[in-house]
This record gives C-alpha cells, sequence and structure tokens, in this order.
C-alpha cells in the first residue's frame, strides 16, 4: 500500500491543492459561459438582421472563432496582446476573454437558430399590441428562447470546464496544472503517480460535469413537454 | 347654400375614423393591391370578403404597419399616418388586431397575455389593469381560465383571449384577420358571437372572414376584393341577394356549390 501511488493524493494537501485548482477552472468556465450568454444573445440577435453589412461582419467572426484552435487564441490574447500593446493580462483574465469570445460565437449561432424558429406571427402579435421592436424582444422572444436555450448552454458549460484544459498553458495554475506540479513533485519517490494523480483528475472532471449534463437533460425533457 | 355643403362634407370626413387612400401594395414582381381606397367611419363595420389571394388580409395588414406599402396613404383620424417615419407603436394601439391563429404568447399565462399591452405599453397600473381584465374575461366566459397557459385551452378560448387582448387596449377600431379560419367548426361560433356582440356595442370593425353567414349578420357593408382590387361595395342585404358585378356573383356560386356537398357528405 505504501507503495502505491495514490499515496501521493494523501501527502500534505495535495487533494486540497487539486480541488483547488478545479474550482479555478470551474470559476474560469461560469464566468465566460454568463458573459457568453449575455452577448451571444446580441450577437444572435445581430445575426437575424437583414442588414448585409452587419450580416458579413457577424458571419467572419463566427468562422473566424470556430476555425482557430481555442489554444492560438489564448497564445494570441496572452503574449499577442501582452508583446504588442504592453496590455498585461493575468492568464486566468486572458482565459476568460478567450472563452467569452469562443462562446459568444457559438451561442450567438444558437440564439440566432432559436430566433428565427420562433414564430413571425409571434414578432407581429407583439407588435400589433403596441410594443416597440425591442419589447417585442424583452417580453416575447427572448424569454421563449430562453427556454430553448438554457439546455444548450449547460451544454456549453461543460464543454468549457473540458476545454479549460488549455490555459495550463499560458501560466494558469487550474487543476491539470496542479496535478503535473504534484506528480513533479514525487517523481523520485513515487514513479507511478501520475496514473493516480490523473485518475483522480478524471474523476474531479467528471463529478463537475456530470451533474451538469443531468441537469441539461432533465430541463431539456421538462420543457419540451411544455 | 355652400357654407352648409361644406358643412355637410365636413361632417362627413370627421366621422371617417380610417381611410386608405390609393393603397398600391406590390410583393416582388406581383402586385398585391391595386389602388385601392376604402373609408371606415366611426361606428361602422365593414366585412371584406373575395378569392383566397386576392389581397384582403394583405390589405387589413397595412392598415397597422405589418406590411409597408409602396403608394398610396392611411389617414387614422383626420392624420396622415404614413408621410414620414411612423410610430407604428403608438398607432397600433389605437388600431387593435386579431390575428388567424390566436398567437397568444405561449410563456405567459391567459391573464399575463392580456395585461402586457396595456402596463407595458400605455404604462397603466398592473392592479387596474388587471381588474380590467378580469372583466373582460368574464364576459367572453373565460375569467376561471385567466391563470392557465394558452397550450391548456381550445382553439375558440384562445381566439377569445385574443380578442380580449385587443380590447383592453381600447382601440378606436379592432381588424380581424380570419379569426375563425383556424378553429374546429363547433368552436366558429363562440368567436363570432363574441364580435357579433362587439358590433352590437358600437365597435368599428374590419374583418375579413369566409363565413358568409356571419358577414351577412355583422357587416354594415361588404367589400369584395379580387385581384387586389375592390370589384364591388355594398350592403350585405343587396350583394348577397343581387350582386352588381358578375365575378361577385361567380364568387357567392362557389359558396352555395360548397353547401351542396356538404349536405351530400352530411
Amino acid at each position: 500500500m505504501q507503495n502505491l501511488g495514490i499515496r501521493v493524493l494523501f501527502m500534505g494537501n495535495n487533494f486540497a491543492r487539486l480541488l483547488g485548482g478545479l474550482w479555478i477552472t470551474i470559476r474560469i468556465s461560469l464566468i465566460a459561459v454568463a458573459l457568453s450568454i449575455v452577448f451571444g444573445i446580441l450577437l444572435g440577435m445581430l445575426m437575424t438582421v437583414k442588414n448585409p453589412i452587419t450580416k458579413a461582419l457577424t458571419k467572419i467572426y463566427l468562422e473566424f472563432i470556430r476555425i482557430m484552435p481555442q489554444l492560438v487564441l489564448l497564445f494570441l490574447v496572452f503574449f499577442g496582446l501582452t508583446k504588442s500593446f504592453g496590455i498585461n493580462l493575468s492568464g486566468e483574465v486572458s482565459a476568460v476573454i478567450v472563452f467569452t469570445l469562443w462562446g459568444t460565437a457559438e451561442m450567438g449561432d444558437l440564439v440566432r437558430g432559436a430566433l428565427i424558429s420562433i414564430p413571425k406571427h409571434q414578432y407581429e402579435s407583439g407588435a400589433a399590441i403596441g410594443l416597440t421592436k425591442w419589447q417585442v424582444y424583452c417580453y416575447i422572444i427572448i424569454p421563449q428562447i430562453l427556454a430553448r436555450l438554457v439546455p444548450l448552454a449547460i451544454n456549453l458549460t461543460t464543454r468549457m470546464i473540458k476545454t479549460t484544459s488549455l490555459v495550463a498553458l499560458i501560466g494558469v495554475v487550474e487543476v491539470l496544472k496542479v496535478a503535473q506540479q504534484i506528480i513533479e513533485a514525487n517523481r523520485y519517490t513515487v514513479p507511478d503517480s501520475a496514473l493516480w494523480i490523473y485518475g483522480t483528475i478524471f474523476f474531479l472532471y467528471f463529478f463537475a460535469c456530470w451533474p451538469i449534463s443531468l441537469v441539461a437533460k432533465r430541463l431539456e425533457k421538462k420543457w419540451k413537454t411544455a | 347654400m355652400e357654407d352648409s355643403i361644406d358643412e355637410v362634407n365636413h361632417m362627413a370626413e370627421q366621422s371617417i375614423l380610417l381611410e386608405a387612400k390609393n393603397i398600391v401594395k406590390d410583393y416582388g414582381q406581383g402586385r398585391v393591391l391595386d389602388d385601392v381606397s376604402l373609408q371606415i367611419h366611426k361606428g361602422e363595420v365593414i366585412v371584406l370578403i373575395g378569392p383566397s389571394g386576392c389581397g384582403k388580409s394583405t390589405f387589413l395588414r397595412c392598415m397597422n404597419g405589418l406590411e409597408q406599402i409602396q403608394s398610396g396613404q392611411i389617414v387614422l383620424d383626420g392624420e396622415v399616418i404614413t408621410e414620414g417615419k411612423t410610430d407604428w407603436p403608438s398607432v397600433r394601439q389605437k388600431i387593435g388586431m386579431v390575428f388567424q391563429n390566436y398567437e397568444l404568447f405561449p410563456h405567459k399565462t391567459v391573464l399575463d397575455n392580456v395585461i402586457l399591452g396595456p402596463v407595458k405599453v400605455q404604462g397603466r397600473d398592473k392592479k387596474e389593469v388587471t381588474k380590467e381584465a378580469e372583466k373582460l374575461l368574464e364576459r367572453v366566459g373565460l375569467l376561471e381560465k385567466k391563470d392557465a397557459f394558452p397550450r391548456q385551452l381550445s382553439g375558440g378560448q384562445k381566439q377569445r383571449v385574443a380578442i380580449v387582448r385587443a380590447l383592453i387596449l381600447k382601440p378606436e377600431i379592432l381588424l380581424f384577420d380570419e379569426v375563425t379560419a383556424a378553429l374546429d367548426p363547433e368552436m366558429v361560433r363562440e368567436v363570432l358571437d363574441v364580435i357579433l356582440e362587439l358590433a352590437a356595442e358600437g365597435y368599428t370593425m374590419l374583418i375579413v372572414t369566409h363565413e358568409m353567414q356571419f358577414a351577412k349578420a355583422v357587416a354594415d357593408k361588404i367589400v369584395f376584393i379580387d385581384g387586389g382590387k375592390i370589384v364591388e361595395s355594398d350592403t350585405p342585404e343587396k350583394f348577397f341577394t343581387q350582386p352588381k358585378t358578375d365575378r361577385a356573383r361567380r364568387f357567392l356560386n362557389t359558396f352555395i356549390y360548397e353547401k351542396e356537398t356538404g349536405g351530400e357528405k352530411l
């Protein structure tokens, strides 16, 4: 038992450190998702505008973000901004920015889809009682698409939590980075610690994302019948 | 002498609530409305009939700006509303509209559907509006459904709620766009009865319908539209018994034919 790598987990405050790392991961994801929902709704609304210039700009944004690997975006924001413009962002802030850019693109496309799925007559009957365009969105359209968006937003959250492992590469000490540090520190005393620590991380990610998926599934069911 | 004629003219103009002058509406290549003019006086009920695609619904939708017109004028209360930038939201509080597919807001209860307009658009007190909404819902026999969601209502009930939603804004004129076309036959009556009651109360209404018996009963004037033009307009008594034009006669005949086949099926 003494030679099992798992004992590394219980040395010092290693486990607490891993949980701390996980919290950073989740925090980045949650902030980015919250911002993505807000900006995504705005972007989605912009994407349904018939103006060709707006259409082209939003399309370019969407394609750009989708084609770029998130890692490249991270490097671009974290290193690029610092070197070229002297803007010094912490790794975590850079991560939030990049994940918000990405999430906004994803949400924007989802919102656009949800918006065009609302029958034209809903806009018209809102207009017919004297609501302005903005009021129609606020009181009629957005409340209806939110119900459809929540499951999708939750799905996006789990994808973000998984993708945040990339931020280790710009120096943010999230769960994966903590794991590497622990493994490095114990390389000679416990050579097989890698399996155990990464295995633990496997379960940490699982238990972070699984409940979220469950909630998403339940909400989807609940709102389908509604 | 001249003075008195002027006065008479002036009086007639004053009682005109809504007027369409030479309305032209194009959809892509096709012309849907071709120089359509119509005057609606206060308290008058005008029923627009005509074959599908003749432009009658489009005409209705132009009246409250849901469709843009290419030329012509719309005059409401003596004011040209189609000149410059129209403030449609405030015009639409005066011109209420009820749609074929009810279009209640599915995420709101019956009561919330009804009070949304007065509270958010007219900025009226929510309590007072709620009381009024309940009174109106009671009138159409739906007070006990006030906390229900639209999906829990039948088509006829939904349409009655939609009428209340338009009424509560206290519009000067109501537009009804084929409001029974999506209903099961046995529910048509309950909706038409509400409209008949409104007519008896003196509401000004512009109605598009395919229910000829109803049109006969409710209308002060029938306007027959075909090919984007007003072909004939007359009192219902005259229009249904002795139409002036051949086209109107043929149109009315199609309904007699439908009646016969309907009878055979029974």
